[in-house]
């Protein structure tokens, strides 16, 4: 078994099958729960928030108390059905079910579901890398209380000797979305839930705080002989909380059942757990069938139908997706793929900025880099900083106004102090000089520099930098190297 | 024709309720829902090709609420129903496993 292991060392994996035994490949599907950003809980008024005191979010629905009635909260509909669209789902007329189980998680002793007509189905997801991952279904339910098991020897669950309950998060609005068992490696998996989570959050569905539990993973896995095509038997790993356990865990678990299968072992269908400090999964228990569930529609709620108005309003306001975003600085930037700049501006928080420095007719090499190396850094901005501050510092750096050193001063400065550009500009002492007044210095140091200005011209470019340094000590840092460049060369030009 | 569900099916059910039953109970139990189950197929000798399925007899549909915070329990209004409780939770025994 020791062979299974997974280092921390090893976390940075291809996207291929390299980390299995040779002609084995992994078949992944992931199951993403996130909860939605609504001011209530789904079936009910009690309000929808994390870290209350235990208890205090709850009234008789969410607590499963006889004669309580559910009435379905309209903004998580809305919000779950533009996941569907951000999905390229389709968004279709469906019903809740009621999924029966006995556990103290759901007082009801069932939780409401959606069963076999979901509201969104059949969509997908791009990754970065260009691969496109299937989404069979993203449906809408209730969250389960959160139970804390005490006591115990082991400090194991198996070992708790109570489960005490809070019931707050009973009834948060959830989707759940399902993809196809597209994944071929752990890096992909990551990838995805990566991109996933930033669409939720471009979307404002969900806060995307795996930390919180605002969006759990759960990873059916199972591996197959290359070529072999039926699907053999799967397990499914729970306790996924971050990016990190979600590719150990997909990594562990596919390379524990090639080696069962490698042993003459049968893999057990199982829901597994994953145990982040040992680096290992093991088995919680075996798998109920779908039909022990004893799915049955919801007698208390209407089925729904939406209207091609309503799904057209919707779409409407999802605005760039991260796809979309970064699509377009990509393209902006001349690049064939996209780099770690162009993913930390398409960023929830900083692509604001960028967007509007490219409205404004900022160079993209500029508004891109501005915003992944001098924003992210002053992150997080201060509600009162501008975005039309930022664009206004760009543009001039773009239209040579200012240096790019300059232009990273002020940006620093205008977030540090909430001052304008302009005053920035002055606090800091930075005058920008006119080309006129640029040329005359310039033709200053070329007069003292006679033997240099002779070779410089007669091909001996390296010596641009001598006098690009020379005029920027003159200037103290004032003048636009690109606009000395720019100078030299015409002057060169000219003899 | 009490043959539709086996002691065997109705064990399985009792285990996912987590009810222990004698071997006579499933006995009783597999042909009482059996005729339960032969009352339901008489249903099915209908002919229904030509109906739509109905998810709900009322014919409504969309009726939704708007997103707005109403107030409900307390924690102790919640907790007074509790068997047990701790740290402001309901306290239960635990509950992972097969019941033995």
């Amino acid at each position: 078994m020791a062979n299974i292991e997974v280092s921390p060392d090893e976390l940075a994996l291809s996207g291929g099958s390299e980390f299995l035994p040779k002609g084995w490949e992994l078949v992944c599907g992931l199951e993403v729960h996130t909860e939605l950003k609504t001011k209530t809980k789904l079936f009910c008024g009690c309000e929808n928030v994390f870290g209350a005191q235990a208890n205090t979010n709850v009234c008789p629905t969410c607590l499963g108390l006889p004669g309580s009635l559910p009435v379905l909260n309209e903004r998580a509909l809305e919000i779950a059905a533009m996941i569907g669209l951000a999905l390229s789902a389709k968004v279709q007329a469906s019903i809740f079910h009621r999924k029966n189980y006995f556990y103290p998680d759901m007082p009801k002793d069932f939780q409401i579901s959606q069963y076999d007509i979901p509201l969104n189905a059949d969509g997908y997801l791009v990754l970065p890398s260009g691969k496109r991952i299937g989404i069979e279904r993203a449906h809408v339910e209730e969250d389960t209380g959160k139970i804390t098991h005490l006591g115990g020897t082991s400090g194991r669950i198996h070992g708790a000797e109570r489960a005490l309950i809070d019931y707050n998060r009973s009834g948060v609005p959830l989707v759940e979305i399902v993809s196809r068992p597209d994944i071929a490696s752990p890096e992909e998996a990551r990838e995805y839930v990566s991109e996933l989570r930033s669409t939720l959050v471009a979307i404002g569905a969900s806060d995307g705080k795996m930390e919180e539990g605002s969006l759990r993973v759960d990873a059916n896995v199972s591996v197959r002989p290359v070529g072999e095509v039926p699907f053999r038997t799967r397990c499914e790993i729970k306790n996924l909380n971050s990016l990190r356990s979600l590719v150990r865990a997909i990594t562990f678990e596919a390379r524990r059942q090639v080696d069962a299968y490698l042993a003459g072992e049968k893999v057990t269908q199982q829901t597994r757990h994953w145990d982040e400090n040992v680096g290992r999964t093991v088995a919680l228990r075996n798998k109920e069938e779908a039909e022990d569930y004893r799915y049955f529609p919801e007698p208390d709620l209407v089925p729904l139908r939406p209207s091609e108005e309503w799904i057209e309003g919707l779409r409407s306001q999802l605005g760039e997706l991260p796809s979309e975003r970064r699509a377009r600085l990509v393209a902006g930037l001349g690049l064939s793929a996209t780099n770690d700049q162009v993913e930390t501006a398409i960023s929830v928080d900083l692509y604001p900025f960028v967007k509007s420095a490219l409205d404004a007719g900022v160079d993209p090499k500029i508004a891109v880099a501005r915003c992944a190396n001098e924003l992210a850094s002053l992150t997080p901005l201060d509600p009162g900083f501008e975005v039309s501050w930022f664009v206004e510092i760009l543009r001039m750096e773009t239209e040579g106004g200012v240096s790019a050193t300059q232009a990273k001063s002020m940006l620093s400065e205008v977030a540090k102090s909430l001052i304008s550009p302009k005053d920035a500009q002055e606090k800091l002492g930075i005058s920008q000089l006119s080309e006129d007044q640029l040329t005359g210095t310039v033709q200053e140091v070329i007069q003292q520099n006679p033997a240099e200005w002779g070779r410089f011209i007669n091909g001996e470019s390296q010596l641009q930098g001598f006098f690009v340094g020379k005029i920027m000590k003159v200037t103290s840092g004032k003048a636009d190297g690109k606009a000395v460049v720019r100078i030299l060369r015409n002057l060169a030009e000219r003899g | 024709m009490s043959s539709r569900i086996s002691p065997k099916e109705v064990a399985h059910v009792a285990m996912l309720a987590r009810l222990s039953l004698t071997d006579e109970e499933a006995e009783l139990y597999a042909s009482q829902l059996s005729s339960v189950l032969d009352h339901a197929s008489d249903i099915e000798s209908l002919d229904i090709h030509d109906l739509e399925v109905t998810a709900h007899p009322l014919g409504l549909t969309n009726r939704t609420r708007m997103d707005i915070v109403v107030a409900g329990l307390s924690q102790r209004e919640a907790l007074s129903q509790a068997p047990d409780e701790a740290q402001g939770m309901f306290s239960v025994p635990p509950v992972l496993g097969e019941p033995s």
